[in-house]
């Protein structure tokens, strides 16, 4: 089993977005940079599915991947700390990419890696990142390649030449039966993305990336400018301070006629 | 003509496309009276083209044959394809959900055109700007969509769903499909429904009550499961709290945990972040519970209590508890 994961080095948002003086991207400076839940989960499955070959004929290996700044190595190696093999890096400044720039240097990678005798059986990406939110790498991805895709998944069982593939649709629990060489693209929530070990860390230093040029100029992604919506003023009316505020929430939920 | 793909589910049309529907009226308007058509991919109640005249579609193309029966993302993309190649479409758009998202995605790849995902508001027609949610709506950007179709999603609460003043026509037309081997290649091969504990039960909730960092850790939950248990509630949790390891993911509310619209819901010590509101502002009331009274939560509430969780939650439940006896 060779799986390729790509992920994406975003700023790591939890409250307010600054955003940079041109509006084109987000300002990380004071928050730093991470791979999303999306991104952390589609990691640990491609590290999963390769420990689960390992020492059989398809030797199992899991190569990370990222299209970005010089600095997305910090978020290659910390794939690499937690079980990833082998990291590859496509440097492009970020902000002059859009979804079918990336997909198409990620394509071109695989088609290199294919061309050397490296052939992935599976491609993992997150649903969507987490700061441009486009939902459509994997998809454009998967039609460069023609390749079947599936999105939003939770849990791969990898079968003989094809893997089930479990999701949650609108009407339950899915299952997608999918032929090999596949894309799929990961939705947290379905397995726990690890922490990396120190020894994990050590060798994560030593192993080489593979540094790449973009194949071609970027088309963009169409972005005229960001701007962060400000905040609505309060609305809320305060019922209490304190454990003393007990009775005026009770009735307030006895206003309300719950839990009688 | 502006095309809609439109869920439905057992129930009829799902919220989030009658959403997507009524933006297309603004977007049909804004362009001096375009028609709207929307594509049902699949089996769908009767009462679902009818939900759709009233919200001012023209043509209710239904693409219902055994292909359709389990969802495949390729014949819903090849669906919509020749949906708006009979129609003429210069627009398509869905509501933002990951099914939405995803069969956009397929389309604008195949088409060779952008896509703009959780679209909230559309800037001119000429050139085809849109607004959209980035990083999951705590920023927006405004993205032109150079070729046609203009291909996007409608977030999620982006637009009330309203009827239209005067309904469409609403005339079904099956629409017959060509599939290739590759769009028949993938599909779902089986469902299993939720089951009522978990997520099932936390969307459906009469009552949800919320916990987030400010529950301390993975014992801090004892008193707000004690008040959903008294209020024959569910338990919800931030992305915090599940990403800790405190609590499962299924309990998780938010963009990309479960959304709620429960009559009640009570966070606490959640802060609000725009992420997580996107999964409670359904919610008729909304009681925030919260040391901060800046907190997000606590000024877009409807009622805040000031106060640490671990205070206040277990004087409610003894509260709760004496009014019983
Ligand atoms: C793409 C994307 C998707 C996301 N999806 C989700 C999602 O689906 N759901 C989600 O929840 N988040 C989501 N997030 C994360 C979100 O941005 C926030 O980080 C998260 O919601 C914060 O969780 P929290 O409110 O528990 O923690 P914090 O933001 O740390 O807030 C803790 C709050 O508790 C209060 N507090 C502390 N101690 C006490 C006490 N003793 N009593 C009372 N109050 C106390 C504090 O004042 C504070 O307001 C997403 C983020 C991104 C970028
Ligand atoms: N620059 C990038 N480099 C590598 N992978 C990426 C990049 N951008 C997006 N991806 C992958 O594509 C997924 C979906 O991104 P998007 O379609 O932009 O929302 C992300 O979760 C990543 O796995």
């Amino acid at each position: 089993m060779n799986v390729l994961v790509c992920v994406k080095r975003v700023p790591d948002f939890s409250g307010e977005v600054l955003l940079r003086e041109d509006a084109q991207g987000a300002d990380a400076r004071f928050v730093g940079f991470t791979l999303s839940n999306h991104d952390s989960c589609a990691v640990e499955l491609a590290v999963q599915l390769a420990a689960a070959s390992e020492g059989t004929a398809s030797e199992g290996r899991a190569t990370v991947l990222t299209v970005g700044a010089a600095e997305a190595v910090e978020q290659l190696r910390s794939a690499l700390g937690v079980g990833c093999t082998a990291a590859v890096l496509v440097e492009a400044d970020p902000v002059l990419l859009g979804p079918a720039d990336v997909a198409h240097e990620i394509a071109e990678v695989i088609a290199d890696h294919a061309a050397a005798g490296t052939a992935y059986d599976l491609v993992l990406l997150g649903n969507d990142a987490a700061d441009s939110g486009d939902f459509q790498v994997g998809v454009r991805l998967a039609h460069e390649l023609v390749r079947p895709v599936v999105t939003g998944i939770k849990t791969i069982t990898v079968g003989d030449g094809t893997a089930l593939l479990r999701a949650d649709g609108p009407d339950g629990h899915e299952t997608y039966e999918v032929p090999l060489p596949a894309v799929v693209t990961v939705l947290e929530g379905g397995v726990e993305p690890r922490y990396p070990t120190i020894t994990g860390r050590m060798k994560a230093k030593k192993v080489p990336v593979e540094q790449r040029e973009l194949s071609r100029p970027p088309q963009g992604s169409g972005r005229v400018r960001l701007t962060v919506p400000p905040a609505a003023p309060s609305t809320a009316e305060i019922i209490g301070e304190g454990p003393e505020a007990a009775s005026a929430v009770v009735d307030l939920l006895q206003r309300l006629g719950v839990g009688r | 003509m502006i095309l809609v793909y439109v869920e439905a589910g057992a129930e009829g049309v799902s919220e989030v496309s009658l959403e997507a529907v009524t933006f297309a009226r603004g977007l049909a308007a804004a362009g001096g009276g375009i028609p709207i058509d929307a594509l049902l991919v699949g089996r769908a109640p009767e009462s679902a083209a009818k939900e759709l005249a009233a919200y001012g579609v023209r043509t209710v193309l239904l693409a219902d044959d055994d292909d359709f029966d389990r969802f495949s993302g390729a014949a819903t993309a090849a669906a919509v394809i020749a949906a708006r190649e009979r129609a003429n479409a210069v627009v398509v758009l869905a509501g933002g959900t990951n099914r939405g998202n995803e069969v956009l995605a397929r389309v604008a790849a195949r088409l060779d055109v952008a896509m703009a995902a959780n679209v909230v508001a559309f800037e001119g027609l000429s050139p085809f700007v849109v607004t959209r949610q980035v990083v999951g709506g705590a920023a927006l950007e405004e993205m032109t969509l150079v070729r046609r179709p203009a291909v996007f999603s409608v977030a999620g609460h982006a637009v009330e769903p309203v009827a239209a003043e005067t309904g469409g026509a609403g005339t079904v037309q099956p629409l017959e499909v060509s599939l290739s081997d590759e769009d028949r290649a993938v599909r779902v091969v089986s469902v299993e429904p939720v089951s009522n504990e978990g997520a099932g039960n936390l969307k459906s909730a009469r009552v949800v009550v919320g916990a987030g960092r400010g529950a301390g850790g993975p014992e801090g939950f004892e008193e707000v499961l004690e008040l959903a248990a008294l209020l024959g509630g569910s338990l919800g949790v931030s992305r915090v709290v599940t990403s800790l390891g405190w609590r499962p993911h299924h309990e998780q509310v938010g963009q990309t945990g479960s959304r709620i619209a429960p009559e009640i819901y009570i966070p606490c010590g959640i802060s609000g972040a725009i992420q997580h509101w996107a999964g409670c502002a359904s919610s008729k009331v909304i009681l925030a519970v919260n040391t901060d009274p800046e907190a997000p939560m606590m000024t877009k509430a409807t009622y805040a209590v000031v106060g640490d969780m671990h205070e206040v939650v277990p004087a409610i439940n003894e509260e709760i508890r004496r009014r019983r006896s």
